[in-house]
């Protein structure tokens, strides 16, 4: 039973509001089924005393003191924008979130 | 499906029937300079999206970097509410796709929140203490806002499109959620106002957040459910997002409790989902139901490195707590000596601060009080602000007062000298002066006032000079009058018991 199914990738696709056609589903299913079923090898050779790793390097506390730096204009914040108005970005009114 | 709003329980049977769970999560964002992973200002109010960084719009290939005073101030939150405090947390990767958030993610904590499992208590108008417990408070950014344009509402329903400001996206927010709260009974209202007051008191004292409600300083996300008397297991919940009131908060947990009544006692079952409260009608609609959309796969954020905590930084952070605003009362109840009843009607009214620098300026705690409690309150009730808004400072009392004790004026007129300084004509004793509102000190002038009143009740006269004293009364009533108020009542007693040749 691989770790991945066809529902798993329906699912992602749609939190990640990606269409995907029938099948692309069904390749994709199979595709990364192959990737998941590959990398829990790597839970395989961690033991139980090998905490679970986010960051490689062992750094933490890496802080910016609270000092207000550089900004960009208001054109230049809106300049890669698809449309704006008002000196604000223009999107399409979504139902579907927070 | 929403719920007809007409179809809720009254509250009392609702209470009959059923105990409430509460819970909260309050957002707080923190006043630091600049945001919580960009050196962008964070500021209230000005020309959108200017206070933007790359980092703010999510640009390609920039890198976030924590604020140091976000995490001090966060450790500060959660020790003034009793948290442990995380000796080593993460930040993690919120994913949703929304305009609000340029990057498709918030940055978050998740399995690692900074402070955790603390509890604060929580104090009724009437004095009964409950005490509330404290899951966990974690740090995360604020999103953009979002002006939902086109419609007829200015709401989201039937908008062809949206503006965004990413002005606020970015800027600290520490979230501070309750564990469920239970036993409270038909005090849900009253405790959930007072809960979302006591936390804004803390961070206020804190000075980590400006703690303005109708900024959206502090917003609250209030859970709600009902399970039947006796029962142990909770009912299914509703959460009412950003309640950003205080007085808001309070209906809006009442009216679900209502409308949960309501759909329980028809037999349907209450749909997990998120509700919006509508001032206008105090009421809440339904938002969305629990669905895909809330599945955020949170993954660690692979741009920002642990925060690491230890106990020489943790001790120096609570080495700088103010103390907390619980303590603060106590000790000043014990210190100025008044009643508990005394002083939670100090505390309700707003004036605890303005008797504390009334009593630093060297007026006697009661004397204080009966200022603020009395006239001062009366007048900001009238002109429908706050006490402390009215202008009255320390010093106009204690220049009232010594004008009072050394008998220039009285407490009667002492109302209308401080009227004339509210309204603007000077000092205390300037307006003594103009309006010439002095007590009449001249003896001469009272016994022809004296003589005028014996002579208009000649009964009352006889009496007082047949020995019945406590007639004197009237006498001084009919002084007062002629003098309008301006005479020293005692004074006049002794002059008209002198003039009868009777003795006091």
């Amino acid at each position: 039973m691989p770790e991945i199914n066809r529902e798993d990738v329906a699912h992602l696709a749609r939190l990640a509001h990606i269409d995907m056609s029938t099948e692309e589903l069904d390749r994709m299913a199979g595709e990364l089924a192959v990737i998941v079923d590959s990398i829990k090898t790597v839970s395989e050779a961690a033991g139980d005393d090998v905490p679970a790793t986010s960051h490689p390097i062992p750094l933490s506390n890496v802080y910016r003191e609270d000092v207000v730096g550089e900004t960009l204009t208001n054109e230049e914040a809106l300049s890669g924008a698809p449309d704006n108005a008002d000196g604000r970005f223009k999107v399409p009114a979504i139902l579907d979130g927070e | 499906m929403s719920v007809n709003t007409a179809e809720i329980l009254s509250f009392d049977e609702a209470m009959e029937k059923y105990d409430p769970v509460l819970g909260f999560e309050v957002h707080v964002e923190l006043n630091t300079r600049t945001k919580m992973f960009s050196s962008a200002p964070n500021a209230f109010g000005d020309t959108p999206n200017t206070n933007v960084t790359p980092v703010d719009l999510g640009l390609p290939g920039v890198l976030p970097v924590i604020n140091r005073i976000a995490v001090e101030s966060s450790i500060k939150i959660g020790l003034a509410l009793g948290c442990k405090i995380a000796e080593k947390c993460y930040f993690a990767r919120k994913n949703y796709f929304y305009p609000d958030t340029p990057k498709n993610f918030q940055t978050s904590q998740y399995e690692d929140p900074i402070a955790y499992d603390g509890s604060i208590d929580i104090e009724l108008a009437d004095g009964t203490v409950f005490t509330v417990e404290i899951e966990r408070a974690h740090m995360e950014e604020d999103a953009g806002k979002l002006t939902h344009m086109g419609g007829a509402t200015g709401r989201i329903q039937g908008a062809e499109f949206s503006l965004v400001d990413y002005n606020r996206a970015g800027v600290p927010l520490v979230e501070i959620v309750t564990k469920p709260i239970v036993g409270v009974g038909s005090r849900a209202p009253e405790l959930a106002k007072a809960y979302v007051a006591a936390i804004r008191e803390i961070v206020k004292n804190l000075g980590v957040s400006d703690a303005r409600m109708e900024r959206g300083n502090v917003r609250c996300d209030a859970n709600v459910s009902l399970k039947p008397k006796g029962q142990e297991k909770f009912g299914t919940r509703t959460e009412t997002k950003n309640v950003n009131s205080l007085r808001a908060v309070e209906h809006a947990v009442r009216y679900e409790i209502q409308r949960h009544a309501a759909v329980l006692d028809s037999g349907t079952a209450i749909i997990q989902e998120t509700r919006h409260w509508h001032e206008d009608t105090r009421s809440t609609t339904s938002g969305r139901p629990k669905s895909d959309a809330d599945d955020y796969r949170y993954f660690p954020e692979p741009d920002l490195v642990p925060v690491v905590t230890n106990e020489a930084w943790i001790e120096k952070l609570r080495s700088e707590l103010p103390e907390p605003p619980a303590e603060r009362r106590k000790r000043l109840q014990q210190d100025w000596g008044y009643s508990d009843a005394e002083f939670r009607d100090v505390v309700n009214a707003g004036v605890m601060t303005s008797i504390e620098d009334t009593i630093a300026a060297g007026i006697k705690p009661a004397t204080a009080r009966k200022w603020w409690m009395g006239e001062i309150s009366r007048r900001a009730k009238v002109a429908d602000v706050e006490p402390a808004e009215l202008g009255v400072t320390p010093e106009l009392i204690v220049e009232l007062q010594g004008l009072i004790e050394s008998g220039k004026i009285n407490d009667k007129l002492s109302r209308d000298v401080l009227d004339g300084v509210l309204a603007g004509e000077g000092t205390p004793t300037e307006v003594v002066e103009k309006r010439g509102l002095a007590v009449v000190s001249d003896d001469g002038a009272l016994l022809e006032a004296i003589d005028g009143a014996l002579a208009a009740q000649p009964d009352v006269a006889d009496k007082i000079r047949g020995g019945k004293v406590q007639a004197v009364g009237a006498i001084v009533g009919g002084v007062m009058k002629a003098t309008r108020g301006q005479a020293d009542a005692g004074r006049v007693r002794e002059l008209i018991l002198e003039r009868l040749g009777v003795q006091g």
